[in-house]
């Protein structure tokens, strides 16, 4: 006899599965519609490969893996994808998540599909392609894809191979009525898992002493291989995978890490069965068996499921009495969770579906205060200290319940079953666990918008600095520049070279250095050349304005109005934009600034007129005429542009906030429609755009009013 | 049909803590009932006076703290705490004396720390020292056991009779006695032998009446491990080392003997603190290793305390003490989890 | 010398004094100086115990700017992002009393989103993020990142046609769990009825 090892704890539930165990295994048939979620197993979901509409045959991939740790997903029958979008999936949370409808035909036609004759003329490789290609993912309740932990890694040899029988949930016989009636697929199963693991030492098969009948049949088709079933006492959880490998060989897998660092993989009898069929004939998971059970159901017993079967449509065949019934349980009533809805559809890891009655599984009773009994310790399989873990959890003490460990609970529930005060605690430890990751996560993200936030504050600095030394050179320029001419339009370039050479003419005839300094401009460097030009402006400014100096001020006067003239229309724009309060001041500043720049243009014509009139043949004459014209030409266009594009940018503005509005009546309406949360928000845009659109029309008249007075 | 939306487990055991209190207060019955042979209705009266006051006393409290009040009384911990004091005080204790213990027990020790559950010392324990410590003479005035005429003394409490005592009325007077455990501390020149023969009361092993009543809670004890109401850990430890206590310092049974280990597992309230005290969950330590070190330091308390303190009875003292040091306990012990190495936890 | 210092006791106390004075005086001026922090410790970790929105709720420029007023004696209670959470761990490191959060309510944690047919691309919200979270550039639309947004809302002011809105963060599938349960016992007639308040 093979020793066996005794886990820590566990508690003996009363077990109920004699009530589907009265029938053999029945096939539940082709519902109307099947809905396959497209995450059914551990890692990223599947990527759709059909499109609606399309026709699909039984077996045909419709999903396939996205990444490593992911499975395919097929058809489970043959007819038409009528939809791809989000429906409930068997989860806990009750929320949807895609899943792609198929509406069946009826004629559950098959793809072409093909097995191995003999898989041990392949490779590995080959073997481990064909499983993942299958789409097989943990049928013990995890779902983990069968592939990634059959891969393993070279580092890790394998020495043993446990195929897990143990069922250990009370209700569930979906394995046990595999193993009575398909006891040759499992051990053939087993037999392909061998030549893909190659273990070194050992295979066994764990099963608990409660299925006699079972393990009689897996006997009998072992008989001849060196496949060892492992009969061991019941107690619940043994089935728990590390439990599993503590019981068979007192090994514990380290916490935090895999069975295969101890040597060991682990797989659930169902997945053998699967991996047998997609072998030996080609054929992915599309269906599983699943157990219906409970008081709430006539007829208890074990189906042949096709992936995708609405619970509701199980259920019936059942003669489920839905007033007898008040939660409905996917797995077991340890593990298990509730679903809130029947059309929720069996999925890769549904082993089980049980609707108990009331009387069988009453509502959970108040909690009372926790009187550290200890019988949660004494319970737990994994010998945490549930009661701590409960006072830390509700004091949320992330840091010592780390420190006991936390996350090494299985959430089996043996605690809470045991517990006198009713105390829920599993519901505790998954709340603490979810606390404790988002705070992880949370900080993760503090950290990296620290990072975040101070790199833009140097940025900013640094953009500040460089703003401030570019600031103080453009001032350094505008000096120079003001030095070198009283006008310091660059407009009138050539006037002002002309003026600097008769003003250094006059420098020259005043000053005695002058002349050296001024002899070749060129070659000075750019801070002597404003030394010069300083000096040349002081020199310069001794002597009396002549008339071009007058033209040049005048223009420069004109110049510097303009560009205050297209700064305050700027300035009045956006403040139309943004609905500001201050465009009536920004509007009265541009038309003071178009009065000024009319003035000085004015003074500037009489200036030019009187020149010409009064000295026509003087030699700057020449110069200035043609630039003069230019500058005067385009002061009127600019001039024209400016009275033009006021009226303009308010009509358009208006023209523009008018339709905004209308777009925005027409979202309203749309969301009114459909009853969206936005419309509250909605209203309020709409409102705020109307007030903008009254104001740039009051704005436009004001406008139009003042231009023809 | 509205489905729930539960979190698993969907299946519950059957033990329930009113369940676990109403198996305690089973227990006690083996003992009760060997204390009432030998002692009287002393102690029923002293459990009824108890139970009473208790219920509305922690009505009261759960009225003024604005909890259900039916929900919590029918948890029975009040009843336990009134059981356990009432048992401990000296047959048919006034009712005064009661009224202060109850009251203190469930309004200061229990209910002013928040219920049940949060409590850090056992309410019966505490109330039972505040007595010992402000009344000593109501204290340790203990009955004298009936001992089938042995010692001229058969009249024993009647039920009447014991509420009359307890109320102050009527002119029972009943016979009071040094306690083995009072007589063996005073002793100073006698063997022990000689001890035995010289003063009738300590009967067999232990005196007349305790060692009967100690085996009686034994049997309760006995049945409540069996019912897996706590685990063995504490109270084995605390018997073991209380027995290894005495026969270290048994001397040979001299006259500067502690007295045999027999005599200090059957003595005193020795079976009463290590099934009915050392296990109250609330304040003990957690893990099972917790426990064994909490029950072992709790036996060598009860024993240095009997034999070189002021009181000649130890388990409430020692119980309080260990009390405080639960937490202490706890940190030190926690258990190894699975799939954690040994040494891990130590290292920290 | 011993003599004189026998017979003027008073004299002799004071030199005694005097004389440990200086040399505590010099040992902790000498520990000062051979101990020095560099920077303030206790900043980093109050630092690191905000949430880092820098949404300026506190009405300081940033968690950092917090973390030196909260070691400078400020309250603990002012970061609405952190909510209870923060103040209990800020409590815990300072060792002060946890004081409830001085502000209307907890924020609900949610990211910034550009209505995008709406936006108009001036970068101001740009400019006003403090995580740099928001794409885009002049005249182009804008997006938030939605995984860097710390949902500070700094970014729904400025906006010239209030086309950022703040949607609180959806659960999904992956961050969805269970609620810790609500401890039976602890429920008493007053949280039930709101009307008797404990003075």
């Amino acid at each position: 006899m093979r020793q066996i090892w005794d886990i820590h704890g566990g508690i003996h539930p009363p077990e109920n599965k004699h009530q589907s165990l009265g029938e053999k295994i029945q096939t539940a048939g082709i519902p109307s519609q099947l809905i396959l979620p497209l995450s059914q197993h551990i890692g990223a979901p599947a990527a759709p490969v059909v499109n609606v509409g399309d026709r699909v045959l039984k077996g045909q991939l419709i999903a396939e893996a996205k990444g490593f740790v992911s499975a395919p997903v097929h058809a489970p029958s043959s007819g038409t994808v009528v939809a791809i979008e989000p429906r409930i999936i068997p989860h806990p949370s009750g929320m949807t998540a895609p899943c792609v409808i198929i509406e069946t035909d009826n004629k559950d036609e098959w793809i072409a599909h093909k097995g191995l004759s003999d898989y041990t003329g392949e490779t590995k490789e080959t073997l481990l392609d064909i499983i993942r290609n299958a789409g097989i993912a943990g049928m013990g309740g995890a779902g983990f894809p069968s592939a990634v932990k059959l891969a393993g890694h070279p580092s890790k040899p394998i020495d043993t191979l446990i195929i897990n029988g143990t069922e250990c949930e009370p209700y569930i016989t979906a394995d046990d009525i595999l193993m009575r009636e398909r006891a040759e697929q499992i051990i053939a199963g087993v037999k392909i898992l061998q030549y893909i693991v190659q273990p070194s030492e050992q295979t066994l098969i764990g099963v608990e002493d409660n299925k006699p009948e079972g393990i009689a049949a897996l006997q009998a088709a072992a008989a001849g291989s060196n496949i060892e079933i492992v009969v061991f006492p019941t107690k619940y959880p043994s089935g728990g995978e590390k439990q599993l490998i503590q019981i068979l060989t007192g090994r514990e897998v380290p916490s935090g890490g895999l069975p295969a660092d101890i040597g060991i993989v682990c797989q659930n009898i169902g997945t053998a069965v699967a991996i047998h069929r997609a072998i030996e004939f080609g054929e992915p998971l599309i269906s599983r068996i699943t157990t219906v059970t409970g008081n709430a159901c006539q007829q208890p017993r074990n189906y042949e499921t096709l992936l995708g079967t609405p619970v509701q449509y199980l259920l019936d065949k059942s003669g489920f009495d839905s007033s007898r019934c008040s939660r409905l349980v996917m797995g077991g009533p340890m593990m298990g969770y509730t679903l809130e809805d029947t059309a929720t559809p069996i999925v890769k890891t549904s082993n089980c579906v049980l609707a108990p009655t009331r009387d069988e599984l009453p509502a959970p009773p108040p909690a009372q205060a926790c009187i550290r009994c200890g019988m949660c310790a004494e319970a737990c399989p994994v010998s945490l200290l549930p009661q701590q873990m409960y006072w830390f959890s509700r004091a949320q003490e992330h840091d010592k319940l780390e420190e006991h460990n936390l996350f090494d609970c299985i959430e089996c529930g043996a605690c809470s079953y045991a517990c006198p005060s009713n105390i829920p605690l599993v519901q505790y430890y998954r709340a603490s666990k979810a606390e404790i990751r988002q705070a992880q996560q949370d900080k993760a993200k503090a950290d990296r918008s620290k990072v975040r936030f101070e790199a833009r504050k140097e940025r900013i600095e640094q953009e500040e600095a460089e703003k401030e030394a570019k600031r103080k050179a453009r001032l350094e320029a505008a000096k120079a520049k003001q030095a070198s001419a009283a006008a310091g339009d660059s407009k009138a370039d050539a006037i002002q070279a002309a003026i600097e050479r008769s003003k250094a003419k006059k420098a020259a005839q005043e000053g005695g250095n002058a002349p050296t300094e001024n002899a070749s401009p060129e070659n000075l460097d750019p801070a002597q050349a404003a030394i010069a030009r300083a000096q040349a402006k002081r020199a310069g400014g001794e002597v009396d304005e002549t008339s071009e100096q007058k033209t040049e001020r005048l223009e420069k006067q004109v110049a510097s109005t303009e560009k205050r003239l297209t700064a305050a229309q700027q300035k009045l724009t956006l403040a139309q934009e943004q609905g500001d309060d201050k465009v009536a001041a920004f509007a009265t500043a541009v038309e003071k600034t178009q009065a000024k720049l009319d003035s000085s243009r004015q003074e500037l014509e009489a200036h030019l007129a009187s020149l010409k009139s009064a000295a026509p043949a003087e030699p700057p004459q020449a110069e200035l005429d043609p630039a003069q014209a230019a500058i005067a030409r385009a002061m009127a266009a600019r001039e024209a542009q400016a009275n033009l594009s006021e009226t303009d940018k308010l009509q358009q503005n208006v023209s523009s906030l008018e339709t905004r509005i209308a777009k925005a009546e027409q979202k309203l309406a749309q969301a009114k429609e459909q009853g969206a949360e936005t419309v509250g928000v909605l209203e309020d845009s709409l409102a705020k755009l109307q007030d903008k659109l009254a104001d740039a029309r009051q704005q436009l008249e004001n406008h139009n009013l003042e231009s023809q007075s | 049909m509205a489905l729930l939306k539960i979190s698993s487990p969907h299946a519950h055991g059957p033990m329930s803590t009113a369940k676990v209190m109403r198996l305690v207060i089973l227990a006690t019955l083996p003992g009760i009932l060997a204390l009432t042979w030998f002692f009287g209705f002393g102690t029923l009266s002293n459990i009824l006076w108890a139970s009473i006051s208790a219920l509305a006393f922690e009505a009261l409290a759960l009225k003024f703290r604005s909890r259900p009040i039916g929900f919590y009384l029918n948890d029975c911990s009040a009843l336990v705490t009134a059981v356990l004091l009432g048992i401990a005080l000296p047959p048919a204790s006034p009712i005064w004396l009661i009224l202060v213990g109850t009251g203190f027990a469930i309004l200061i020790c229990k209910q002013l720390y928040g219920g049940m559950g949060y409590n850090p010392f056992n309410p019966a324990m505490a109330a039972y020292v505040m007595l010992l410590i402000s009344f000593p003479v109501e204290m340790t005035t203990w009955l004298q056991p009936f001992d089938g005429g042995v010692m001229g003394n058969s009249a024993l409490l009647g039920p009447i009779e014991a509420l009359q005592h307890s109320l102050g009325l009527g002119s029972v007077d009943a016979v009071t006695a040094a306690t083995p455990l009072d007589i063996l501390k005073q002793n100073s020149s006698a063997t022990l032998a000689e001890l035995w023969q010289q003063t009738p009361q300590f009967g067999q092993y232990a005196g007349i009446g305790w060692e009967w009543a100690n085996a009686g809670f034994l049997l309760g004890g006995a049945y409540l491990l069996y019912r897996r109401v706590f685990t063995w850990h504490a109270p084995l430890s605390m018997l073991i080392a209380l027995s290894v206590m005495a026969a270290l310092f048994y001397d040979g049974g001299s006259s500067n003997s502690g007295g045999s280990p027999l005599f200090h597992l059957f003595s005193g309230a020795t079976m009463l603190g290590a099934f009915f005290i050392v296990t109250d969950p609330v304040t003990s330590a957690v893990s099972n290793r917790g426990r064994v070190v909490y029950g072992a330091l709790i036996g060598i308390l009860v024993y240095l305390i009997r034999s070189w303190g002021n009181y000649p009875d130890a388990i409430a003292f020692s119980v309080m003490l260990m009390n405080f040091a639960a937490p202490l306990i706890d940190h030190y012990t926690q258990p190894r989890t699975y799939g954690h190495k040994k040494s891990a936890k130590e290292s920290n | 010398m011993i003599e004189f210092l026998t017979e003027h006791g008073f004299i002799s106390a004071l030199i005694a004094l005097v004389s440990l004075g200086l040399v505590f005086g010099a040992l902790l001026g000498f520990a000062s100086v051979k101990f020095k922090t560099e920077g303030d410790p206790i900043t980093d970790q109050i630092e690191s115990l905000l949430p880092q929105t820098q949404c300026g709720q506190c009405g300081y420029p940033g968690c950092r700017p917090y973390a030196e007023a909260i070691a400078g004696g400020d309250e603990i209670n002012k970061c609405p992002p952190g909510g209870e959470t923060t103040i209990a761990a800020l409590s815990d490191l300072l060792g002060v009393e946890a004081k409830p959060l001085d502000a209307a309510e907890e924020n609900i944690p949610s990211v910034a989103f550009i209505r995008e047919d709406e936006c108009i691309g001036c970068t101001k919200c740009i400019q006003a993020c403090p995580v740099d979270a928001i794409l885009g550039s002049a005249k182009h639309m804008h997006t938030v990142i939605a995984s860097e947004c710390t949902g500070c809302d700094l970014c729904v002011e400025p906006c010239p046609v209030d086309c950022i809105e703040m949607r609180p963060i959806a659960t999904t599938l992956q961050t969805w769990h269970w609620p810790k349960p609500t401890p039976a016992e602890d429920i008493i007639a007053s949280d039930r009825d709101p009307n008797r308040a404990v003075a």
